[in-house]
């Protein structure tokens, strides 16, 4: 009996100093945190977090993966305390939340009749699913069966529906879906999604810069939950109250609705539930990913800034914007007049951005204030240049220094920065130019109260790149139009002011590369139009005089249009630390392209700060269409008047700053939200070998 | 040839899992997806082997002079429990690829029925050292064998149009026995 004892002992003692020695030998240092946070999961391998054992899920929550709430069983109590570990609060950490794409319906028909075994897996693998539609929900519900939490149910309509509540992320669903309908992503990973190949994209949101779930905000507006529609808009675009006033709004023109009617009115939607929370006075909480503690330095404080700054912040990053200007929103601020985007508006929005922990120094000028390799010396660890377009070109004809000639952006900014958004003009005035800035300065001249004001442009109203509603305005307004004009020198009055613009007429021969038939000049047609003021606006490029201040070795590669050089899917430029976006990288474009641009920077910036490499998906759908989703014909659709915008009448306008454009009511939204065709989350009846670019 | 023969048997004849009816939960638990299937039968394959040989050690050289062949069952039990420990923290340290293949299935067999039952069958047959050794990796082998089948048997079943009360486990369990049958032709071969 003794001896038995002694031989367990032994057995025991040697098992006992062989682990404790190999525990000191094969040592692998490893989070304390992870041991704390496991004591207070349950400590039952019960699976339910999703992860591989207690252990793992603390080894996730320590590395920022999953929420210090993960762990189902031990309850808020226990978050809490993993909360106070980790040093966050137990609601800022990243929640994964299940996603249902699909919202079901009926429409698509059938490809055959289906007997068979009622799970998602088998009917998926015979030709894709039974509908005619390869996106759609396939309805037999294998998500429901994956979920351990009872989270989701089958909807009325036949697709499953996610209750939020109760849902813990853990991805089953998501696995058990064969058509990548359930998707199950932190806030960061939705904030770093682009476009791809395979997403289940209707037309809209496909043709969209910043790539805006414009199906799941109109239904939001649709179903009245309007902070949910902000929510949806915030995920894609930071600046939704200028967006909504100045956005050319190119998805209108790929809306399914406008092939049998008049498209959606999607713009004026964003509108309406942009000014509803700048009117319901209190700001929707934006969440932000926990610290990071990367430190970045956004240059420029115009769209593509404002919003590579604000994606940043959102990932967890802290971010630094430096402004030349006074105040922040550059050529949103600067370019477009205060008739179209008020500065109350932009100051509110940008304010807004600003709360959520990102420093501002404005009247600091780059290669005056500072350089990149000063930034670099600051430690900083990546640099953003957003510094846009600001340089205007010159028209190249003998006397445009004269006195009283003037250049667009210049005219622009300098009543913009006016106190009163007043300056001294003439009575007569001329803008060379046909794109949206002309305009602009043309009805900002009538509004300084020019009495009379043209444009001058050498091709015709069709080929003229402002927006079409921009144009009607100004034909609204009185504005006069020289087309088929080329300007040929300026004329002086004895004392060296303007007096005249003289001009050549032009008739249109053939197309040239761009498309647009070629101005002709008519030989011996010079004809002068007497004016006392003129402003050339015929384009813009980024101001470089900072180069000269910066060493080789800091110093981004220029392209020839003075653009920096670029990879338009990544918007890293020559240097790796250094990043572009908006107008600086593309040369004038729409403020929502430089807002997309702002956030395709962010998700560089954030792969770069993280040390992933720096990439986009093979299955990158940037500014392409999924072939297959453009229809030609939509059957099925009933004719319904678009809202019309509503707007003030000249008379009142054109004396003030006023705004023009308004907000349409709350119940026009309403009407407008259900002309929605809700594309490609309902299913859809495509047609046969439709094979539109 | 006699080692061959050892091997056979311990694979097919003596199947563990289908002829012997040991380590049933894993082969239940693990057997959904062939990715999980694969990981289970590795890790079942490097810890039955190291207990095979360290338990007949233990029986051979310390129960057998001592006569205390009654303490078998609980020494067993904390001499592979040890074991897997030990190779755990050897495994994490010097080779962490292997270590984050086999990841969670390592801990999970410390004491799996089928470990611990090929050690003991090792001992009640009266094995020298080298067919104790081959017996136990070919009990484990024959375990990788039967899970990876029956994995793919699962993932099929799937897809398979099942009623209602024998869906899942209790389809599985069918299954199990109609493979087990097929073993059965095996019998009498070694």
């Amino acid at each position: 009996m003794l001896v038995a004892v002694i031989v367990m002992l032994g057995i025991g003692a040697t098992c006992g100093i062989v682990l404790s020695v190999a525990s000191k030998l094969f040592y692998v240092w490893e989070d304390p945190r992870i041991a704390q946070v496991e004591y207070y999961t349950a400590g039952a391998n019960c699976g339910g977090c999703g992860f591989a054992g207690c252990s793992a899920a603390a080894a996730s929550i320590v590395a920022g993966k999953a929420a210090p709430s993960v762990c189902i069983v031990a309850g808020p109590e226990a978050a809490a305390q993993i909360a106070g570990i980790m040093g966050v609060d137990a609601g800022t950490a990243e929640p994964l939340r299940s996603m249902n794409v699909c919202s079901g319906g009926n429409r698509a028909a059938d490809k055959y009749y289906y007997d068979g075994a009622q799970t998602c897996a088998a009917l998926a693998n015979l030709h894709g699913g039974r509908r005619v539609c390869s996106i759609g929900c396939l309805g037999m519900g294998d998500c429901i069966r994956s979920c351990k939490f009872d989270a989701i149910h089958m909807g009325p309509e036949g697709y499953p529906v996610v209750d939020e509540a109760k849902c813990v992320g853990c991805g089953a669903c998501e696995k058990a879906c064969p058509k990548n309908i359930l998707t199950v992503r932190t806030m960061s990973q939705r904030l770093l999604h682009f476009n791809e190949l395979d997403d289940a994209l209707a037309p809209c949101q496909q043709t969209c810069p910043a790539e805006i779930n414009i199906p799941q905000y109109i239904d939001q507006i649709r179903k009245g939950d309007y902070a949910g529609a902000i929510h949806t808009i915030r995920e894609r675009n930071p600046l939704l109250l200028s967006c909504g006033r100045v956005c050319p709004h190119p998805c209108e023109n790929y809306c399914r609705r406008g092939i049998e009617d008049e498209p959606v009115s999607i713009n004026q939607l964003k509108r309406f539930v942009a000014d509803w929370e700048m009117n319901s006075g209190q700001r929707l909480p934006i969440p932000c990913a926990p610290e990071t503690g990367k430190k970045v330095a956004v240059i420029g404080g115009g769209p593509a800034g404002v919003s590579c700054a604000y994606f940043l912040r959102r990932l967890g990053h802290s971010v630094t914007i430096y402004e030349a200007m006074p105040k922040l929103g550059g050529i949103t601020r600067y370019g477009i007049p205060e008739y179209r985007l008020p500065d109350k508006v932009l100051d509110w929005e940008i304010q807004g951005i600003l709360d959520l922990g990102i420093a501002a120094h404005t009247e600091t000028i780059m290669g005056r204030d500072f350089t990149i390799q000063s930034l670099r010396d600051e430690g900083y660890d990546a640099v953003f240049l957003g510094i846009g377009a600001w340089k205007d070109y010159a028209i190249g004809i003998p006397g445009e220094d004269m006195q009283g000639c003037w250049k667009g952006i210049e005219f622009l900014s300098k009543v913009a920065g006016a106190p009163d958004k007043k300056i001294p003009i003439g009575k007569r005035a001329a803008v060379v130019g046909g794109g949206n800035s002309a305009i602009d300065c043309v009805r900002t001249l009538l509004r300084l109260g020019a009495e009379e004001a043209y444009i001058v442009y050498r091709r015709t109203r069709k080929e003229m790149p402002a927006n079409e509603v921009e144009i009607v305005a100004a034909e609204h307004e009185g504005v006069k139009f020289q087309f088929l004009a080329a300007p040929k020198r300026v004329v002086a009055d004895e004392n060296g002011r303007v007096a005249g613009l003289e001009y050549l007429r032009m008739e249109l021969g053939e197309p040239d590369a761009s498309g647009r038939r070629r101005p002709i000049p008519v030989e011996g047609s010079e004809t002068i139009l007497p004016v006392d003021m003129l402003i050339s606006a015929i384009g813009q490029q980024p101001e470089l005089d900072f180069l000269e201040k910066e060493t080789a070795a800091e110093k981004p590669k220029i392209t020839r249009w003075n653009t920096f050089d670029n990879d338009p899917e990544l918007l890293q430029t020559s240097l790796p630390y250094v990043f572009t976006a908006g107008d600086a990288a593309t040369g004038p474009s729409l403020v929502v392209d430089a807002i997309g641009g702002g956030r395709r920077a962010a998700r560089s910036i954030h792969q770069f700060l993280t040390g992933e490499k720096v990439q986009s998906s093979p299955k990158s759908l940037r500014k392409k269409h999924i072939a297959e989703s453009l229809f030609k014909t939509v059957p099925g659709v009933q004719k319904k008047n678009r809202t019309p915008m509503p707007e003030l009448h000249v008379e009142e306008r054109i004396t003030s700053m006023v705004e023009v454009d308004q907000v349409i009511s709350e119940k026009d939204a309403a009407y407008e939200s259900q002309r929605c065709l809700n594309c490609c989350r309902i299913c859809y009846n495509p047609e046969e070998n439709s094979k539109v670019a | 040839m006699e080692y061959f023969e050892i091997i056979v048997a311990g694979i097919f004849v003596n199947n563990i899992l289908l002829a012997q009816f040991l380590g049933n939960c894993p082969f239940l638990g693990t057997s959904k997806k062939m990715e999980t299937a694969i990981g289970m039968a590795m890790a079942v394959i490097f810890v039955l082997v190291m207990a095979g040989v360290i338990t007949w050690l233990i029986y051979y050289w310390l129960l057998m002079p001592f006569k205390l062949t009654f303490l078998r069952t609980i020494s067993f039990i904390l001499v592979i429990a040890s074991l897997v420990q030990f190779v755990e923290m050897f495994l994490k340290k010097s080779i962490p690829a292997l270590y984050a293949g086999l990841g969670i299935f390592l801990p999970l067999i410390t004491t799996n029925c089928a470990v611990f039952g090929a050690c003991v069958l090792n001992i009640d047959k009266e094995l020298t050292f080298m067919p104790a050794l081959l017996t136990s990796f070919a009990y484990a082998a024959g375990f990788g064998l039967a899970l990876i089948l029956f994995a793919g048997v699962r993932e099929r079943i799937l897809l398979a149009r099942v009623p209602k009360p024998l869906q899942d486990t209790s389809i599985a369990l069918v299954t199990a026995g109609i493979i087990s049958l097929s073993f059965y032709a095996f019998r009498g071969m070694v």
